[in-house]
């Protein structure tokens, strides 16, 4: 496994983690307004366009303080997730259902048919995000002190220029930049990709948002500095109690990043739980492929690695009942209808109609 | 000599080497200083020479020229190229050479108000219709299609006859007509700039529509906008001659090469050189704007900066 090591805390360590079991003070169906430990609550989340239906019924929270993982591959699905979040949504993909984010304010937000207005006030400010191409991520035209220092001066949470632009060092010499004063005066082009990646950490911290948003943000950095990325990313949200939603399909980084985390795939969450739980003890059959295809001490008896078989359906491709089925050995016809979600909650729980049984899991063969 | 001739030339590799080890040094460039190296192709050089030679004797002739360029004085009419008169004199014995110093003034202002109308109002359409949404995009620049179809001389007729002929008239026109191109040309680049991710960042980090268009899309569809500009000002600079000629721009009494021309051309057979000076003059202008024009374009090109 190409654990990321180093010093990402593990999943174990953080401290200021939420409590794992379903707080008492919550009831245990959804309530029509988050409780106030939710920064995000996502319910019933669709995304169309036209007749096709790219994202189903996805409910996913994330807690004050509390670091959820978005795991699943490419076509999934997470990504469209993200983008619904942040009501960055292209024109034609029309979202229905809820998504209601809690700034750091307390103020509460629907994002599904918010005014653009709205929308700008809360994008870079309670909710931000880091996406994955460090390389294009910064306006080439633009020094970069100066775009730290616009995000804060969009949002006008520093007072004038001359303070932004001092609290823009100041955040560039937090993420680890040498010489942060130099470095607030050169052009993207003159950072390496992970400097320029520091830069956008420090871009996306720099409102104390009350949500972190991460798309990937450490895939294209090479291996060392990826740690040394993830590590500030994670020591920045702990040190604002901000939530953090990380997408990824590095199953290793979720393992070192995240307390709890979600699986996606074909438009759907498949399985949900603890880090910990879902790793070891996966439920459903697509979680199980997944990591057995990352784990490459597990090899087959002809000596190759595990993988899925097939690949991902292109969007609005996927069969219908269990997404999964026309990849999956062990579906049946009762595949084809929909499977019901198992489990006591959206936090914690699977879909599926064959899923892994505890005596199958201690085995070798995770096909 | 015993470097594999595969690295390419000396000189390139020595420039690359000292520009990577100063980086090593310093951290941090100062901008475009890796740059500087490939900065100045022979086609900017020359280009940017013969449009820099204009602009001075624009500038020169605006606080001396050997003769005053609008005297008439009949006892030296049509005279040959003589140490007193360098390049002749015309019909009217007005000394050719300060016609022509003169006359780059007009095509000069005449290049500039044009092209700065038509940057001004076309680049702005070009940003408007990438950032719209797509129906109103093409709304827009189906719009600047039919300014595009329409013929740019019968666009300036068309002025002269309801302003009055004038240099103005014809900056106008020519400015009008230049539009679709900046337009068209901002806007293949602005939307380029908004699929890119820093733009998705900005709206990420709560930045306004109107915001991105001038902090974030125009200053990265600047470096078109510059090419486009020297390109256009070479064919304002044609247009200007060209209406001239036709007696749709510069008044009688202006110096102007399209003028020059049109006064000489009865004389072709007497006096071929009182075509041939403004004629050469013309030609050079258009030459140095468009290879300025061409040099720019092949440094600043997305598709061809990647390849170096």
């Amino acid at each position: 496994m190409s654990m990321p090591v180093g010093p990402v805390p593990a999943a174990s360590q953080g401290s200021a983690i939420a409590p794992r079991d379903t707080p008492a003070d919550r009831p245990a169906d959804a309530p029509d307004f988050p409780v106030p430990d939710d920064v995000l609550r996502v319910d019933g989340l669709h995304v169309r366009v036209g007749e096709l239906e790219l994202l189903s019924d996805v409910d996913l929270t994330v807690r004050r303080g509390e670091r959820v993982g978005l795991i699943g591959e490419s076509g999934s699905g997470k990504s469209l997730t993200a983008l619904s979040i942040m009501g960055l949504l292209a024109e034609s993909l029309v979202p229905s259902g809820s998504i209601a984010v809690t700034g750091q304010d307390g103020r509460h937000t629907q994002v599904v048919g918010a005014a653009e207005r709205d929308l700008a006030a809360l994008r870079g400010r309670d909710v931000t995000m880091i996406f994955q191409e460090p390389m294009t991520a910064l306006n080439p035209t633009m020094r970069v002190g100066a775009q730290v220092a616009e995000v804060m001066r969009i949002h006008r949470t520093v007072p004038d220029r001359h303070t932004a632009a001092a609290r823009a060092v100041e955040l560039l010499d937090r993420v680890g930049l040498p010489d942060p004063a130099e470095a607030a005066r050169a052009y993207p082009h003159q950072l390496s990709g992970g400097q320029r990646q520091r830069v956008v950490v420090a871009m996306a911290l720099a409102n104390d948002p009350a949500l972190l948003i991460c798309d990937e943000p450490t895939t294209a950095l090479d291996v060392t500095v990826q740690a040394l990325v993830l590590d500030l990313i994670v020591r920045g949200v702990e040190a604002r109690n901000a939530g953090m939603l990380f997408i990824t399909h590095d199953l290793a980084v979720v393992a070192s990043v995240c307390e709890r985390v979600l699986v996606m795939y074909g438009g759907r969450v498949v399985e949900a739980g603890d880090v910990q739980q879902v790793f070891t003890r996966p439920r459903h059959r697509y979680t199980r492929g997944l990591i057995g295809a990352s784990d490459l001490d597990l090899t087959r008896d002809d000596g190759r690695l595990y993988t899925i078989q097939g690949s991902v359906p292109s969007a609005g491709r996927f069969p219908h009942g269990c997404v999964f089925r026309n990849r999956c050995i062990h579906a049946t016809t009762e595949c084809e209808s929909l499977p019901r979600w198992e489990g006591t909650g959206p936090e914690d729980g699977f879909a599926c109609w064959h899923p892994v049984r505890v005596q199958d899991s201690q085995g070798v063969d995770p096909s | 000599m015993t470097s594999p001739s595969w690295r390419g030339p000396s000189w390139r590799r020595g420039a690359g080497t000292s520009s990577g080890f100063s980086r090593l040094a310093t951290g941090l460039l100062p901008a475009g200083a890796h740059r500087s190296r490939s900065a100045v192709s022979a086609t900017i050089a020359v280009g940017g020479g013969i449009v820099g030679l204009i602009v001075a004797v624009g500038l020169l002739s605006l606080v001396w020229t050997p003769y005053d360029p609008g005297a008439i004085d009949p006892t030296s009419r049509l005279q040959i190229s003589s140490g007193a008169h360098w390049l002749g004199t015309d019909k009217f014995g007005r000394d050719v050479l300060s016609l022509i110093m003169a006359g780059s003034r007009t095509t000069l202002v005449v290049g500039v108000v044009a092209v700065g109308v038509a940057a001004i109002v076309g680049v702005p359409l070009g940003i408007l219709s990438a950032m719209v949404p797509k129906w109103w995009g093409e709304v827009i620049m189906r719009a600047n299609d039919l300014l595009l179809a329409f013929p740019a001389l019968l666009l300036a007729i068309m002025l002269t006859a309801v302003q009055g002929q004038g240099v103005v008239t014809a900056m106008i026109a020519i400015g009008i007509a230049s539009i679709p191109s900046f337009a068209r040309v901002v806007r293949s680049g602005a939307i380029g700039v908004m699929k890119t991710e820093y733009v998705l960042a900005a709206r990420a980090a709560g930045r306004r529509p109107w915001a991105i268009a001038l902090r974030h899309v125009l200053p990265n569809v600047m470096n078109l906008v510059i090419v486009q500009a020297s390109v256009s000002f070479a064919i304002a600079v044609l247009a200007e001659a060209a209406l001239s000629y036709l007696g749709l721009g510069a008044p009688p009494g202006t110096a102007s090469w399209g003028r020059m021309l049109q006064e000489g051309q009865e004389l072709l057979f007497v006096a071929p050189r009182l075509e041939v000076f403004p004629g050469v003059a013309i030609a050079l202008a258009v030459l140095g704007f468009n290879l300025l024009g061409d040099g720019l374009r092949d440094r600043y090109d997305p598709r061809l900066r990647d390849g170096r």
